[in-house]
């Protein structure tokens, strides 16, 4: 399958990314790593007349903490992630997350912001972002602006990004001390899109109450959903099996799935309760120390 | 549309090729069809199979979903370079000695892919192999004597480290 034809730009600086964007309007795409754009191409879903290839932008594939944040470039590849000692040591939710992505080669070449502007509710990082509390970092024609990833996705591959605007970085809060996450994914075969996935970020106080909880669900409705119910009713509280068991069943309630070959909504239904209980109980492990 | 035509230099299997093709060029056709290297195969076309992986950069990447014009500038290596003075990589030669193909259509693919695996992990357990090729799908062996193969180059690239260090 051959892609149809466009035009190809590899801009070296993001204001020439801008102005490309801006000069060929709706028509234009940004390519990053392409594992979801190609695709796309080659079955002829998507039909852009201009792609505007960032690889050359410097500046985009950077991994550091700074001012509180986890700093990831929007070009950073998944590869990168999974091999960066920071992410593996201190951030396992992110580093499971992106362990459990398609394949090697698929993970050598895509990037988090791509899987982030996709806007399909498939891919495993929107969850996982919604569960940080990250922030979205968006420069276009009218400057900077930063969108909470809770907000980020609005529907079907539909994000709050403006046509002419480029996703830069994803900024993480750095998990205080007592903190753990964890990523737990349902899937048919390995490499393939969740059944169902839940992530979880959470942080204990002295007193071994809650201070602060996230959770994430992947592929089980239109779009990737924060799993607002259960987070307020375990937030504050201490980490009980009841109260663990009550989110999780809040989490199967809220999520909205549909029956496909990956399995009926009722299956996926019970699948997030279990799904979340067991990234709950990972993510305290971590946060108590174990 | 006028049909652009993009200029692009990449050194592919230490050979330096410029050529002017179009934007929507997928890796792997120019490969194939351009430089005549038909070792990598193109099993699905759609991502999943891996038997058109090959190297960028040293990364291991299925060409069918990279565009010619995204490669411009890397170093590529395919099967046909592996080979070196006449003498089969350590790979080939464990693929043939434990029997790590059938009909062979995926053999490229698993390879290029088992050369990036032991040039970042020289000493692999029997999960990380597996879990390093499950981007490569064999229809034919059950992977068991793939990954017999790719220990047995483990061990003879390792050794032949030691004999270097040795020397
Ligand atoms: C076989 C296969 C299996 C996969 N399995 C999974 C999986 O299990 N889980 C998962 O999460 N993903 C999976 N993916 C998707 C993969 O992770 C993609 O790489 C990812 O979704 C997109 O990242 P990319 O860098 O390739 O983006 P591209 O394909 O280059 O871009 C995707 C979209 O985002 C836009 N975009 C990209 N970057 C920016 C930016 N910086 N600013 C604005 N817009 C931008 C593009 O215009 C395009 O619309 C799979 C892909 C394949 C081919
Ligand atoms: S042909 Fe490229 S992955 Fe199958
Ligand atoms: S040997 Fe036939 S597909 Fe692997």
């Amino acid at each position: 399958m051959i892609p149809p034809p466009f035009t190809y730009a590899a801009p070296t600086s993001l204001e020439e990314a801008l102005a490309l964007l801006q000069q060929h309007g709706p028509m234009a795409k940004i390519l990053a790593g392409g594992h979801s754009l190609l695709p796309m191409m080659k079955l002829r879903l998507l039909e852009p007349e201009v792609l505007i290839d960032l690889r050359r932008v410097p500046g985009l594939d950077e991994i550091r903490e700074e001012n509180g944040y986890l700093h990831l470039g929007a070009m950073v590849r998944e590869v990168e992630l999974e091999e960066h000692p920071l992410i593996r040591e201190k951030y396992p939710l992110l580093y499971e997350t992106t362990r459990w992505i398609a394949d090697p080669q698929v993970r050598n070449m895509g990037t988090i912001g791509g899987n982030l502007a996709h806007g399909d509710p498939g891919n495993d990082h929107p969850a996982t972002m919604m569960a940080y509390d990250a922030q979205l970092v968006a420069v276009g024609p009218r400057g900077e602006r930063v969108i909470p990833a809770r907000e980020f996705f609005l529907d079907f591959y539909t994000t709050a990004l403006e046509p002419d605007e480029i996703l830069t970085a994803i900024r993480i809060p750095i998990p205080p001390p007592r903190s753990g996450g964890a990523y737990e994914k349902l899937e048919r075969k390995v490499g393939d899109y969740a059944t169902a996935a839940v992530a979880v970020q959470l942080s204990l106080a002295e007193d071994g109450t809650l201070s602060y909880v996230g959770i994430g669900l992947t592929n089980v409705a239109h779009v990737p959903l924060f799993a607002a119910r259960s987070c307020a009713h375990l937030q504050g509280q201490r980490p009980t099996p009841e109260r663990i068991d009550e989110a999780a069943q809040m989490a199967s309630e809220d999520c909205n799935p549909r029956s496909d070959l990956r399995g009926s909504a009722e299956y996926k239904r019970a699948m997030v309760r279990e799904l979340t209980r067991r990234a709950f109980r990972r993510a305290l492990e971590r946060a108590q120390g174990g | 549309m006028a049909t652009q035509k993009v200029t692009v230099t990449l050194t592919v299997n230490g050979t330096t090729h410029t050529a002017e093709v179009e934007p929507r060029l997928l890796l792997v056709h120019f490969l194939r069809e351009h430089l005549n290297l038909t070792g990598t195969h193109i099993g699905c076309d759609t991502t999943h199979c891996g038997a058109c992986t090959v190297l960028m950069n040293g990364r291991a990447v299925k060409s069918c979903t990279v565009l010619t014009v995204q490669a411009d500038g890397a170093t590529i290596k395919t099967i046909e370079g592996m080979a070196e003075n006449g003498q089969m990589h350590p790979l080939q030669e464990g693929f043939h000695v434990e029997h790590g193909l059938q009909c062979g259509y995926c053999t490229p693919g698993m390879i290029m892919r088992a050369a990036e695996l032991l040039a970042r992990n020289p000493d692999p357990t029997e999960e990380e192999i597996r879990w390093g090729i499950s981007g490569n799908l064999c229809r034919c062996t059950g992977y068991v004597n793939i990954v017999k193969a790719i220990q047995y180059a483990a061990r003879k690239l390792r050794e032949r480290e030691q004999a270097a260090a040795g020397s």
